[in-house]
């Protein structure tokens, strides 16, 4: 099918990354975690609240509000509104429709933020009404969350291509070695291969950590014209080329791709580089398996390779594939709708030099991809964005 | 194969009943239209009328061709297992309770994908029969099943979940001296049952079929008169905690609808066995049985209701019996509102007219009470909700489904019910 080509997202940034450090649970509400995260882009821009007329908010834990409820308690006056309800694939697809706005002229700063505050019970409660689908198909299983269904598609993503239980450690202990320099890492002690196969089952063949934690936390960043980045004196990172997919290969009997590998290669094509330019990678990272699919769909080895290639190199920040800088969701925490933003807000920073944890050496062009919403037995959105270092 | 379920230990009264859990209950409306396939042991799926392709979960319109017109379609259940996991970890109290607990992805004969919860006795790749059941929350899950029956089937730790398989169980039935409370006693006690309380009114009162089923070991005849509250109390303080199954077989039946008669004293000792009767049931033995929803393989599993298949539309000839099974059905509908949660399932075994002595004018096809208690057993053990015994039944049933009004014309007119 011949699409037609998407306009280039030149001439806008995306500046000013914030994390508000993570808590396992908290007593506040989602809207300090957002407004928190709002405050911190209002700092580190040094702008004032009421210059920002354009806003993204993604938020599992929201309700009863919507984004406009939100942008009443922040006390914001926008011409540009978006809530984006994708969860793991919401980073890169706020960051695309805010850049789009911009460079139409619809919104000059847009504030993009995601955030989840986590109560004892948040979590079971959101996984219990989640979606029609899940009411009357999955959750009534017992897995009371996602941990059985990526069970299924990792057990059967084991037997067709033979990845090993070794193979998904290897990503988790890279990961928690990035993390041990993240200062806001939930993970604060080192995990060793021998820890990883020998953890508590939890849905086989997943064992402790293979499964995110799920925490509090909140994310953001800015989009603006570059030059307006540069007046205000902004490093930051431009888009290449970006994609995204929902609902994609629906015919398959269990997942065992994504979206991003319908756009692989006109994703490639627009970005102007190849997958061996690629800095470091940010991959949506609920579960080890799930890394692997982002690593083949997105065009770093072929299907069913991603075991292989991930187990003659060194994932951590210093070593020759640097993979999820933070520590990804499973040493960082997941944070609701923050955990699709984590990777992008951390490469905004890798990419201006400014990383809180270990920076990877010459990082000028980098590659997040978000995945999200387990409607009812997989994934259904998938997001990438392909970027490079501006400004600053 | 299945390793057959050995007898329960006996209990150590200073433990704790185990809490009466169930699994997730919400679903939506198009969710329920599963539960009701499951109560009577169907399984359809939605299918396009213009594409024909089947559609899973349920959904309003057809993913293919957004036509809106999706017709539930009877399926055979065959699929593959493509995906097994064991789940050890649930933020879910009754899974949690009960891991480790297997479940899998099954890709139906018909093309969509299902989860499934697992027999012990399916590994990946194996072909499976899907089947819908009722859960603990008295709601439809898929249940895979091994494509041909394996050894001790039913024994299987999550299928009995699912089921109300006497085996290992105790029952109680409410009134043994019926030729249906008999010929169940006489059924259950080749079902492995553990004990059966032979319910009898006026048990000095002996007769030869009480004296035949009392002869079997596990059967304790125990007084109970459901026309006298302190009886009905009696007999719970006793036996209540004990009875895992009960089985409502009471009934007083008489002739005649409601212009004929002359008072309303026959009336009243209609419906203060079969309606009053129900009620003091209900008020003495609800209570115990629904704390025990969780208590082990032979937790507390089923209330059973042998109901006139008159209950659904009056059948003026016994006009009075049928409001009276109205009334009881009505009761046994309210009684699984407050059962919801327990893990107790409501049953009613409906039938047409029982070949018994009030029956004599009626022409065949009737019931004999042994099919009754054959087909109950079979229902228990399948885990349904409605039962249907013998060919009036059916037919009543079926059309009443297609058209109460017109059923009620059929019944109420006088003309045979024929074509």
């Amino acid at each position: 099918m011949a699409e037609p080509a998407p306009l280039s997202y030149e001439g806008v940034a995306a500046v000013a990354p914030v994390s508000v450090p993570y808590e396992r649970y908290s007593s506040k509400s989602a809207h300090w975690w957002l407004l928190k995260a709002l405050r911190g882009l209002t700092e580190a821009a040094r702008i004032r609240p009421d210059q920002i007329d354009g806003l993204a908010v993604s938020s599992f834990s929201l309700h009863p509000d919507t984004a406009v409820g939100f942008a009443q308690h922040a006390g914001l006056e926008l011409r540009w509104l978006e809530q984006i309800p994708s969860g793991g694939a919401s980073g890169p697809m706020a960051l695309t429709r805010a850049a789009r706005a911009v460079q139409a002229g619809d919104a000059g700063i847009v504030a993009c933020i995601a955030g989840d505050t986590n109560h004892i019970h948040s979590f079971r409660r959101m996984t219990a009404g989640f979606s029609r689908f899940s009411l009357d198909a999955a959750y009534p299983y017992g897995a009371g969350g996602p941990n059985a269904y990526f069970a299924l598609l990792t057990a059967h993503y084991m037997r067709r291509f033979g990845a090993t239980r070794e193979d998904f450690g290897h990503i988790a202990v890279c990961q928690r070695q990035n993390a041990l320099s993240y200062p806001f890492a939930l993970m604060k002690s080192p995990l060793s291969l021998e820890q990883y196969l020998g953890a508590r089952a939890i849905a086989e063949p997943l064992a402790l950590f293979d499964c995110v934690m799920p925490c509090s936390g909140g994310e953001g960043f800015l989009v603006m014209r570059e030059d307006v980045a540069d007046g205000l004196d902004l490093g930051g990172a431009r888009i290449l080329a970006a994609i995204e997919r929902h609902n994609a290969f629906a015919d398959d009997p269990i997942q065992f791709r994504g979206g991003w590998a319908r756009d692989r290669e006109s994703f490639w094509h627009r970005a102007g580089v190849s997958p061996e330019d690629i800095d470091f990678l940010q991959t949506y990272d609920d579960y080890p398996v799930i890394s692997m699919m982002q690593i083949e769909d997105l065009g770093f080895c072929r299907k069913g390779e991603a075991a292989e290639f991930v187990r003659c190199r060194d994932l951590t920040n210093s070593g020759q594939f640097p993979h999820n800088t933070t520590g990804g969701q499973l040493s960082t925490g997941q944070a609701g709708a923050a955990g699709g933003y984590l990777g992008l807000v951390d490469a905004i920073r890798q990419l201006t030099g400014a990383s809180l944890g270990r920076q990877v050496p010459e990082a000028r062009t980098a590659v997040v991809s978000g995945f999200g919403i387990v409607n009812f037995d997989r994934g259904v959105c998938a997001s990438a964005v392909a970027l490079s270092g501006c400004g600053g | 194969m299945t390793d057959p379920l050995p007898p329960p230990p006996k209990r150590n009264p200073q433990r704790k009943t185990r809490s009466a859990l169930a699994p997730p209950s919400a679903r939506t409306r198009l969710g329920i239209r599963l539960a009701a396939l499951a109560s009577a042991g169907r399984l359809e799926l939605q299918r396009c009328e213009s594409c024909r392709e089947f559609a899973y979960p349920p959904r309003e319109a057809c993913p293919i061709c957004l036509d809106d017109d999706l017709e539930w379609t009877r399926i055979s259940g065959g699929g593959e297992l493509i995906a097994a996991t064991v789940v050890h970890a649930s933020a879910d109290p009754y899974f949690r309770d009960r891991a480790p607990w297997r479940i899998g992805t099954v890709r139906l004969a018909e093309g969509p994908r299902i989860l499934a919860h697992l027999h012990g006795d399916c590994e990946t790749g194996d072909r499976v029969r899907a089947r819908l059941h009722l859960d603990k929350s008295g709601q439809a899950v898929f249940f895979a099943l091994p494509e041909s029956d394996t050894e001790n089937m039913g024994d299987d730790r999550q299928l009995r979940e699912m089921t109300n398989d006497p085996k290992h169980r105790r029952v109680l039935i409410t009134d043994a001296r019926t030729p249906v409370g008999a010929a169940i006693a006489e059924a259950l006690a080749d079902a492995g049952c553990r004990a059966i309380f032979a319910g009898v009114s006026e048990l000095w009162r002996r007769d030869e079929q009480l004296d035949r089923i009392s002869a079997q070991p596990i059967v304790e005849p125990v007084p109970l008169d459901l026309t006298d509250t302190e009886s009905v109390r009696e007999c719970a303080a006793e036996y209540g905690g004990k009875v895992d199954i009960l089985i409502h077989t009471a009934d007083y039946l008489r002739p005649g609808g409601l212009v004929d008669r002359r008072g309303i004293a026959m009336a009243k000792e209609e419906f203060e066995t079969n309606v009053f009767g129900f009620m003091r049931l209900a008020q003495s033995f609800g209570p115990p049985m629904r704390a025990r929803g969780s208590d082990g393989i032979d937790s507390a599993s089923a209330w059973v209701n042998a109901i006139s298949v008159r209950a659904l539309s009056s059948w003026p000839a016994f006009g009075s019996h049928s409001a009276c099974h109205a009334a009881l059905l009505s009761m046994a509908q309210c009684l699984r509102g407050e059962f919801a949660g327990s893990g107790v399932r409501v049953v009613n075994v409906f039938s047409g007219p029982l070949e018994t002595d009030w029956h004599d004018s009626l022409p065949p096809p009737k019931v004999a009470p042994a099919r009754l208690a054959r087909d109950l057993i079979a229902g228990l053990r399948r885990g349904v909700e409605d039962i249907y015994v013998g060919d009036v039944a059916r037919d009543i049933a079926s059309r009443w489904r297609d058209d109460p009004k017109v059923l009620e014309r059929e019944l109420t007119t006088g003309e045979e019910i024929d074509g």
